[in-house]
């Protein structure tokens, strides 16, 4: 590449962008190592309680906390312990599942991941594009008012938690009507692969939760594409192109809705979190294989390594996403590539 | 509109209905409990399985005179257990965006006043603590930390109410202290103090809210969704403990829809009313909203 199209990258803005990704993963980890260590509770004791419970009784019940002891780690200073925690997150090592004993929890992850990820993504993209075509609609001057009227009904569920949208519509569609199956990610009767019956089954499991998600955050980007295109409507260049005489469909499109979008990135940035949060209840009420539900069941069961592993796999996805939100923004605001030679 | 009304920016009609809509869950909350015995929220206070007036469950029992809203499998009222659970409920929000707000105007003012290395240091904080999902770290925080009660889950989520808050009021204040009357303040020898709150409070005011009512609904979103999970306090009824409850005992699937339906539909009334109220404040904030 030329010298030149180097120099166009805003270095500085990428820099602070992947630095504060950086320090956000890094604080989160340190909360998630922290906080258990704040609480009463002692992780081998209550391994040791869970192994009395088990077993009715523990022979040398004083040698095997130490052995426990060691085998966290809790023997050694806490800085050790902290360093040592730091470079475990890098290797993904979370140790090991007690309620699914001798998992790793990494394996468990692994297997929830790319459920939560594909629900996240097809529900976000639907929800943007849906949001955002709608509120175009509302601020527009030319839409009938039958259809504002449609639109703007169906945004009051905004800022609803889909966990309560998905308990209605699990009742309505799934033990009321029939129509759709009530909780998993597939069947029971089909075969995980590439096969139509799969494939069938995965989407049949996934309307429902990816509805849930889609019917309360749609109203947001909606909300912000009608305040948007309202301030966009009266600038000049857009009634110049109305006196130019452009199609009214050409103007909100290119005239409108590409300049709105900017700032609809910008928040999605800041929603990504609520996001996933909501995602994650979604997952644990629909009993869906993603990490919501591996969170629910390690909940119950009181497995700590893994709410801690899957809860900081869910922040780093969240970092990660936000960064990856940063980095696009550039790439569709040419204002953002720096000033050469500005202090 | 009313010709009356649309005098004053602040009664709009969105504002009004939103403030409306939560000042009667407050009302039935707080005057409910002298018009109806809360004992009844105590497990085997009350007949199990009841249906509301004018349904009939899956036994074909239909409902008491005493329990219009039923009962669920542990014999506890479902009036009783709502008038005590939306409150409860309201109170760990409000406890929260009250923090929140209170953190984040003082940093806010600080960062955008004071400017420098002051300015700098808050605004990497609130980047990045904006990007932790609460409900995450504090799923980690009330597993290990056992059973908590309402002001501690209120204290608890306040720790991540702040930046948003924090960072509105700093781009706010940054941008009102070029404006010409600040600077005129300035000039005419108002002290800082003077121009924060004499100059620059009265026109903050409607993003103050706006922020307040947000960090409300985030709060109250994050406290349903950890009580849905079994977190959160579980010695006192919360309309999340109540759902969490119903989901355990697979009321869905027992077709007990009174159970998760009456505090579902509860919280999104909650939330309903406070997107009303923040539409009706952009619409203070932004008089370009209000033609439409």
């Amino acid at each position: 590449m030329r010298p030149s199209r180097w120099s166009a990258i805003p270095w500085a803005y990428l820099g602070s962008r992947l630095g504060t990704c950086v320090l956000t993963i890094l604080i989160a980890a340190t909360l998630v190592w922290l906080i258990p260590r704040l609480s009463p509770i002692d992780p081998a004791e209550a391994m040791l309680g869970r192994m009395a419970a088990s077993a009715g009784f523990v022979e040398d019940a004083d040698a095997t906390l130490a052995v426990l002891r060691a085998q966290y780690g809790l023997d050694q200073p806490l800085v050790t312990q902290y360093l040592l925690y730091l470079g475990s997150l890098a290797r993904f090592d979370f140790g090991i599942s007690v309620a699914s004993f001798p998992t790793p929890v990494s394996q468990l992850i692994a297997a929830a991941l790319p459920w939560t990820l594909g629900l996240m993504l097809v529900s976000i993209i639907l929800s943007f594009v849906i949001g955002n075509a709608a509120g175009a609609f509302l601020a527009w001057d030319k839409t009938p008012r039958a259809a504002k009227l449609a639109l703007s009904s169906g945004m009051i569920f905004t800022s609803v938690p889909p966990i309560l949208s998905g308990l209605l519509l699990m009742w309505l569609f799934a033990t009321q009507l029939d129509w759709l199956p009530l909780s998993g990610s597939y069947g029971v009767d089909v075969t995980p692969g590439l096969n139509w019956e799969f494939i069938f089954s995965v989407v049949k499991h996934g309307m429902l939760p990816t509805l849930s998600i889609v019917i309360v955050s749609f109203g947001f980007w909606a909300l912000g594409m009608r305040g948007l295109v309202t301030t966009v409507q009266s600038e000049d260049y857009v009634r110049l192109a109305n006196v130019k005489g452009l199609g009214p469909r050409y103007i909100l499109y290119r005239y409108m809705v590409r300049n709105a979008i900017l700032p609809q990135v910008t928040a999605f940035a800041l929603k990504i979190g609520l996001l996933v949060s909501g995602q994650i209840l979604v997952e644990s009420i629909f009993s869906y294989n993603g990490m919501g539900k591996l969170l629910y069941d390690a909940i119950l069961d009181k497995d700590f390594a893994v709410i801690q592993g899957a809860s900081y796999i869910v922040i780093l996805m969240t970092a990660v996403s936000v960064l990856i939100v940063d980095l696009i923004y550039p790439l569709i605001d040419p204002r953002i590539r720096p000033a050469r030679g500005a202090p | 509109m009313m010709a009356g009304l649309a005098q004053s920016p602040w009664l709009n009609r969105k504002l009004v209905s939103g403030a409306g809509i939560l000042a009667a869950i407050l009302l039935f909350g707080l005057f409910g409990r002298f018009f109806w015995d809360t004992d009844l929220v105590f497990i085997g206070s009350a007949p199990v399985n009841l249906p509301p007036l004018g349904f009939e469950n899956m036994r074909g029992q239909l409902s008491a005179a005493g329990h219009p809203l039923g009962t669920q499998s542990d014999g506890r009222d479902m009036l009783a257990l709502m008038i005590v659970g939306a409150p409860n409920t309201l109170l760990i929000g409000a406890i929260a965006s009250v923090i929140g707000i209170t953190i984040g105007t003082v940093l806010g003012f600080s960062a955008g006043f004071i400017g420098g290395w002051v300015d700098a240091v808050i605004r990497v904080i609130s980047d990045v603590m904006i990007t932790i999902p609460p409900l995450l770290v504090l799923i980690v925080f009330q597993t290990s930390l056992g059973e908590i009660g309402i002001f501690t889950m209120g204290l608890l989520l306040s720790t991540f109410m702040w930046q948003s808050p924090t960072r509105l009021i700093r781009a706010q204040v940054l941008a009102m202290r070029e404006q010409g009357y600040v600077r005129m303040a300035r000039l005419s020898g108002a002290s800082t103090r003077d121009i924060m709150f004499r100059e620059l409070m009265p026109n903050l005011l409607p993003y103050l809210f706006g922020s307040f009512i947000a960090i409300a609904t985030t709060a109250i979103v994050t406290a349903v969704g950890l009580e849905v999970l079994g977190l959160g306090p579980q010695r006192v009824p919360t309309l999340g403990r109540v759902i969490y409850e119903s989901i355990e005992s697979a009321a869905l699937l027992k077709n007990m829809w009174w159970w998760w339906g009456i505090p579902t539909l509860m919280l999104a009334t909650i939330f309903i009313g406070l997107l009303l109220i923040n539409l009706g404040l952009d619409q203070v904030s932004n008089p370009r909203l209000r033609k439409v």
